[in-house]
């Protein structure tokens, strides 16, 4: 009888004898399953926000930001300035309107009530110019109408509407202005969906900002007049501003929620990895102790110690990727597309997300699982291969 | 006591298994202290907000300035007894990944607004005769090496200076935290520094942040909060005051569910495996029950067995959830593990009691129901399974 053969006939015997030890076995697929619930679970709200922050931008799309600025909260533009962006060479032109696609705009802070808890939220508030409309495309409006230039309307992200208390029709109140919302668009998912967009003309005064903006988002011709666009605006005296793609901007957004939801979920996930792995070398001892002398007698019968030691580890990585693929399924059921808000770090302000379970956290979920049935599975695998025979057979 | 030699025996009988059983219950309850670090993170030390102090903002919301005049005509309110105001500086150090929270304040009514600055007296009196002199808690100075005198560039994003250049502060004082949960981590600096740099700009030299109010009858504290609002209503600068602990609170509400989220999928999780690990632990009793009946027929009382099971089942859930405690508390009191994104990020005294008393209800859940069944069990019936 060869080798393999061997392995496969003892394997099939555990795997048919599990039910027998069902209890014990069951610990450990539970203690493996757990372990990749939290892992999955935690992992994929840093995939979520990500993936939002970083559908917001697109690539031949540019923040145009004053120097030194990091985020549009801490920037500022005057009127003129971003009248000198706009006329800078690669921006899109001939659209409808007056022309170049560059859009100035102004970010602030609205209080509005966030709808799970009833407290106060910081939501974006955003001050846009027509223009707005033609660097961001994928911006459509699925219910209502756009706000009208120089009303006190807005119209709101889809996320923000589901978030927080902002209902088509309603208005809200933020310090001495009134607004009203008449309308919801969408952005493919993107962070754009948790904002609040009104026509910066109306808002400036608002908020006491003269003729002063934030940002200018810019189209640009292709992706790689980047360098173009941005030497033409960091050598001209005038100007003292910082260039950076939409999409690399939204990514450095991302980065410090991302941070510590990994710094958390796989703190955790070690810990939780490591009492697993207890639990099924548990498991597993106990499962070589109550076939002793089943052991014993395929070895006398003549099978080698590799193959019962094979055998043993087959069956601990079988019961842990039960549990890989059971917490995996699980995780994915009750967490992906979960939608909640939190606030973004880096602007202090509110971005709606979903969980993301993406299949690489899937593949890293039932990686581990199988390592740690691995693990598991070693030290009593090496005790069943050096049964003494003669003993074991003598045993109760 | 005089049992405990025989638990201990019963013990050592399947080695492997009760080390493996304390080395998980070790683990689960490591892992207890880590969700209470996360969950006291995540609400920002909300329960050491000051009981008696006000938080005010401008009502359009914290990123509006609110005029530093304001601060004296607050005074004439009744239950007002002290004011003083900070402003969100935002700056970092070296790269923008080095962030610490940074605050421009009044130093001397700053401190005696929150006595849990604990700064010695000689640090104190250098900062307050340094307007470029900035106190900074232990951890950050640690973290990036800073010493007292030593002059450190800062870059605000915010508060660009007119010149271009980086600010640069001298570290006068490193203070500590009174209590646990009190971020210790913040840096402060006098903003007369700041209003002198930008002499002449209204917007940044004649406003601040928000202001901090002392109030004498903190039971009363939302209606000297209403009279405050209503002082400065229907001015170009309306405000918005709310006690600390409601400020806190709604700024932990803000990150919202992440918090929660993480812990309650963790406790599930955590449940699970004490549950699982009960299961071990009721196991290997159930497998001696025969055993148990010939101490009974030793003359052993249905008290004592009972005893002596729960007595064992408690002993390993003590030492293993005990070590695991206190491992816990030791990993969660170094701190921070995200390098200044969670400052509050300690282990409430409160949660080690609780932990102690899952330690013991774990104990005595996994020993109860087969120590029952060994009680009910009828000697001769317990000899003849085997």
């Amino acid at each position: 009888m060869n080798w393999i053969s061997q392995i496969v006939a003892v394997t099939a015997l555990n795997i048919r004898t599990i039910r027998q030890r069902l209890g014990s076995s069951a610990v450990a697929v539970v203690g493996i399953a757990g372990v990749v619930i939290v892992f999955i679970a935690v992992l994929s709200i840093g995939e979520g926000f990500r993936k939002v922050m970083i559908e917001a931008g697109s690539p031949d799309t540019v923040i145009v930001l004053r120097g030194g600025a990091d985020t549009e909260m801490t920037s500022g533009l005057s009127g003129e300035e971003a009248k000198l962006i706009a006329e800078a060479p690669a921006v899109v032109r001939g659209g409808n309107g007056n022309g170049a696609a560059a859009s100035p705009e102004l970010l602030v802070i609205a209080d509005v009530p966030k709808r799970s808890t009833g407290t106060d939220a910081n939501v974006p508030l955003r001050g846009v110019l027509p223009e707005a409309f033609e660097v961001r495309r994928d911006l459509s409006i699925v219910e209502g109408r756009r706000f009208e230039p120089g009303r006190n309307e807005i119209i709101v992200g889809r996320a923000a509407k589901r978030e927080f208390d902002l209902d088509l029709g309603a208005s809200v109140q933020w310090g001495e202005n009134k607004w009203d919302i008449v309308g919801v668009f969408e952005a493919d998912g993107s962070a754009s969906e948790s904002e609040i967009w009104a026509d910066a003309r109306v808002l400036q005064p608002a908020y006491r900002r003269g003729n002063s903006f934030q940002s200018v988002h810019a189209k640009l011709e292709s992706i790689e007049a980047f360098d173009t666009f941005k030497d033409a605006l960091t050598t001209d005296p005038r100007l003292k501003v910082k260039v950076v793609r939409e999409t690399d901007y939204y990514a450095q957004q991302s980065t410090i929620l991302h941070g510590i939801v990994r710094t958390i979920g796989y703190g955790i996930a070690i810990l939780m990895g490591i009492g697993a792995v207890f639990g099924a070398i548990n498991t597993m001892y106990s499962a070589v102790a109550t076939r002793t002398r089943e052991i014993a007698t395929l070895r006398a019968l003549g099978f080698g110690a590799s193959a019962v030691m094979v055998s043993v580890l087959v069956e601990a990585m079988l019961l842990s990727l039960i549990g890989g693929v059971v917490g995996g399924a699980l995780a994915y059921l009750a967490f992906d597309g979960f939608t909640t808000a939190t606030m973004n770090w880096q602007s202090f302000s509110q971005v709606a997300f979903a969980f993301a379970v993406t299949p690489a956290l899937l593949i890293q979920g039932i990686a581990s699982a199988a390592v740690m049935g691995l693990l598991g599975g070693l030290f009593p695998a090496i005790r069943a291969a050096r049964l003494p025979i003669v003993t074991a057979l003598r045993e109760l | 006591m005089k049992y405990l030699h025989l638990v201990w025996r019963n013990l050592l009988r399947r080695k492997i298994r009760t080390t493996f059983t304390l080395l998980s219950i070790f683990v689960a309850f490591i892992l207890f202290g880590v969700l209470v670090g996360i969950r006291a993170a995540f609400t920002l030390g909300v329960e050491v907000a000051g009981a008696d102090r006000l938080v005010m903002l401008h009502k359009v919301g914290f990123m509006m300035f609110v005029p530093e005049s304001y601060g004296p005509r607050m005074q004439s309110v009744r239950g007002v007894t002290d004011v003083t105001h900070s402003t969100w500086f935002g700056a970092y150090y070296q790269t923008e990944t080095n962030f610490f929270a940074n605050m421009a304040v009044d130093p001397e009514p700053f401190l005696r607004m929150y006595p849990e600055y604990i700064v010695p007296e000689d640090q104190k009196k250098t900062w307050f005769e340094d307007r470029t002199g900035a106190i900074v808690g232990r951890p950050t100075a640690e973290r990036f090496g800073w010493k007292i005198g030593d002059r450190v560039p800062l870059i605000s994003p915010i508060f660009n200076r007119p010149d271009g250049g980086p600010w640069t502060f001298t570290i006068r004082g490193i203070y500590t935290a009174a209590r646990k949960g009190v971020d210790d981590t913040q840096f402060f600096f006098d903003r007369r520094y700041m209003a002198e740099t930008f002499r002449g700009v209204d917007f940044i030299e004649g406003n601040v942040g928000w202001f901090i109010i002392r109030v004498s009858d903190p039971p009363n504290a939302d209606q000297i909060a209403q009279n405050i609002d209503a002082l400065f209503a229907n001015s170009p600068n309306e405000t918005k005051t709310s006690t600390e602990a409601q400020f806190v609170q709604n700024f932990a509400k803000q990150i919202g569910d992440i918090g929660s989220i993480v812990t309650a999928i963790t406790a599930a999780v955590l449940f699970t495996i004490l549950l699982v690990v009960g299961n071990t632990m009721a196991q290997s009793i159930r497998e001696r029950i025969s055993e148990l009946a010939v101490l009974k027929t030793l003359g052993f009382s249905d008290g004592k067995v009972l005893g002596l099971v729960l007595l064992e089942s408690v002993f390993i859930a003590v030492l293993g959830g005990g070590a695991g405690l206190l491992v816990g508390w030791l990993l969660v009191s170094a701190g921070d593990p995200t390098g200044g994104f969670l400052p509050a990020f300690y282990y409430p005294a409160r949660h080690l009691v609780i932990g102690a008393a899952m330690v013991i209800g774990l104990g005595i859940a996994a020993g109860i129901l087969p120590a029952f069944k060994a009680n009910r069990l009828r000697i001769v019936d317990a000899l003849r399974r085997n």
